[in-house]
């Protein structure tokens, strides 16, 4: 029986066979989900030049190269956004390595940090974004897992304390070492950056971060053209690009410059105290010898350059 | 291997161009001779001013916003323009006998009223100066200006003292580095009510909209 089956003529012979109806089916569906998997790739390349495409790593630029793509840069955000910015590239300095230290004592959780971080450093303006997260904390409890940054009450509660977090700019940070490209890394004077040019968006780093302190731009960033802070750096808040990782600089275009980051001078409690570490004669050094410090998830190792401090 | 080749390469190099290892010391020897000499003919010379101040940098200074001036009391009265009119503290109190056991606005039938202070078990004239109304009083009997009112707090708090003058306490702006600018750091009363120095609540600013701060409401905690 199953030998004649095999055997026998097709059921039609004007070349319409099941087979064929079923690889023309298969070759329709194919070419359709191609069509749709590459839809974002034709969006996407309207915005991306071709002298974007080629641009080298930050650390491989040379100072001609960098200066072109800084000047790109500018125009882009020209184009875009209709504002003239001024995107500068500064280094760290030798004998500088930054420190913060932050007063649990005396935060009442009011995010005025956030809302600078956010002014100065371009965010989103839809999403809210900024670098700094505050916790509403129980009182009896340091693990920040279990802080509610999602409250809209009047603050200080008398039975919490807050806890704001952001980059905490590991001396061994794990989201470094997870970078797939090498866009992220930590410079001489401890600031962990981002080329933004040169991440492909995996978001390794956010997954690997245990303070939950970088940031991902889901969408191009909106924010209105007199809202925009022009004065910018590479490594810090020139307006990112769509679909990369963003993240705290203790504002390095400020701090380089020997300026205060933006969050600690928004601060009305005064919670906030920076500095450089290698200076004996600082704050920060007075801070860290006179004070009871806390290190938040110190057990993990990361020798945070950031830290906690109560009153006594 | 390596150890047998490299001490053949030296000697050789070395026997062969003695005086490729000499021309660097001779070369040495000629600048230092010569700076010598210059320094022996102009024993006066000095170093420029810029360059010394290069390398001594000197901080640039802190200042301080300063407390309120002497303050003026409002009245009911107005002017010709309906402008209300103040009066200085000395108006009334040159002529109104001091009452040291004052100790609070409710204790006052005019004048003051509804003036809140929570400030300790301080009373008014723990810091207001009963012979001059227009200044404050240390805890001695000194008088100091209310612009000075600094001097005043830190008798009692000499830990939040302590911290401000390192500053670890009170907010500031400018610079970290003084050797590139000036800071401008607050006093304590730019802060704090002196009557009611506790901070007061405030409704926080810029909810966070993003997904991993804002969680689901039902979700349970661990």
């Amino acid at each position: 029986m199953s030998t004649e089956t095999i055997d026998s003529p097709p059921p039609t012979t004007a070349g319409v066979t099941r087979r064929n109806v079923i690889k023309g089916l298969g070759a329709t569906l194919g070419l359709a989900a191609y069509a749709k998997a590459i839809a974002p790739l034709t969006e996407w390349k309207e915005s991306t030049t071709v002298d974007e495409f080629l641009q080298q790593h930050y650390k491989e630029l040379s100072a001609v190269d960098l200066q072109i793509v800084l000047s790109r840069l500018e125009r882009e955000a020209k184009k875009e956004y209709g504002v003239d910015v001024h995107i500068t590239d500064i280094k760290a300095q030798p004998g500088v390595k930054f420190g913060y230290a932050l007063n649990l004592s005396v935060c009442n959780g009011c995010r005025k940090c956030a809302e600078a971080c956010h002014i100065e450093n371009n965010h989103d303006r839809g999403s809210n974004n900024s670098y700094i997260r505050v916790f509403e904390m129980s009182r009896g409890s340091m693990d920040m897992e279990k802080g509610n940054a999602n409250y809209e009450h009047p603050v200080k509660q008398p039975d919490k304390f807050y806890l704001p977090v952001q980059c905490q700019q590991c001396e061994h940070p794990p989201c470094v070492d997870v970078c797939p490209v090498e866009a992220t890394w930590k410079e001489p004077d401890g600031i962990v950056v981002v080329d933004y040019n040169w991440c492909i968006g995996c978001r390794y780093c956010e997954a690997a971060c245990p303070y939950h302190a970088r940031r991902f731009n889901w969408e191009k960033p909106q924010i209105a053209a007199h809202e925009i802070n022009p004065e910018q750096s590479y490594l810090s808040n020139r307006i990112r690009p769509q679909g990369v990782m963003e993240k705290c600089t203790f504002c390095l275009h400020r701090t380089r410059a020997g300026r205060l980051p933006a969050c600690l001078e928004a601060c009305p409690t005064g919670a906030r105290v920076f500095g450089n570490l290698l200076d004996p004669k600082s704050e920060i050094r007075w801070v860290l010898e006179n004070k009871r410090i806390f290190i938040l998830k110190e057990d993990l190792g990361l020798k945070p350059q950031f830290f906690y401090f109560f009153d006594v | 291997m390596e150890l047998r080749v490299l001490p053949a390469r030296i000697t050789s190099t070395t026997v062969t161009f003695p005086s490729r290892h000499l021309l660097p010391f001779a070369a040495l020897v000629l600048v230092l001779t010569s700076v010598g000499i210059l320094l022996a003919q102009a024993p006066g010379t000095k170093i420029p001013a810029a360059i010394e101040a290069a390398a001594v940098p000197t901080d640039l200074p802190t200042k301080y916003r300063p407390g309120p001036p002497t303050p003026r009391v409002r009245t009911n009265e107005k002017d010709v323009q309906g402008n209300g009119v103040t009066a200085s503290c000395v108006t009334c109190h040159s002529t109104a006998k001091p009452n040291p056991q004052t100790r609070s606005a409710a204790d006052l039938q005019q004048f003051h009223q509804g003036l809140k202070i929570q400030h300790g078990r301080l009373s008014c004239l723990s810091c207001h100066n009963d012979r001059d109304y227009n200044t404050l009083r240390l805890a001695d009997g000194a008088p100091v200006a209310f612009p000075d009112v600094m001097t005043l707090c830190a008798q009692c708090h000499g830990q939040k003292w302590r911290d401000y003058t390192h500053g670890a306490h009170g907010g500031m702006n400018g610079f970290w580095d003084q050797t590139r600018g000036e800071r401008l750091r607050n006093n304590c009363v730019n802060c704090h009510d002196a009557h009611v120095p506790a901070q007061p609540q405030v409704l926080p600013v810029l909810p966070p909209r993003d997904r991993i701060s804002v969680m689901p409401k039902s979700s349970p905690e661990h």
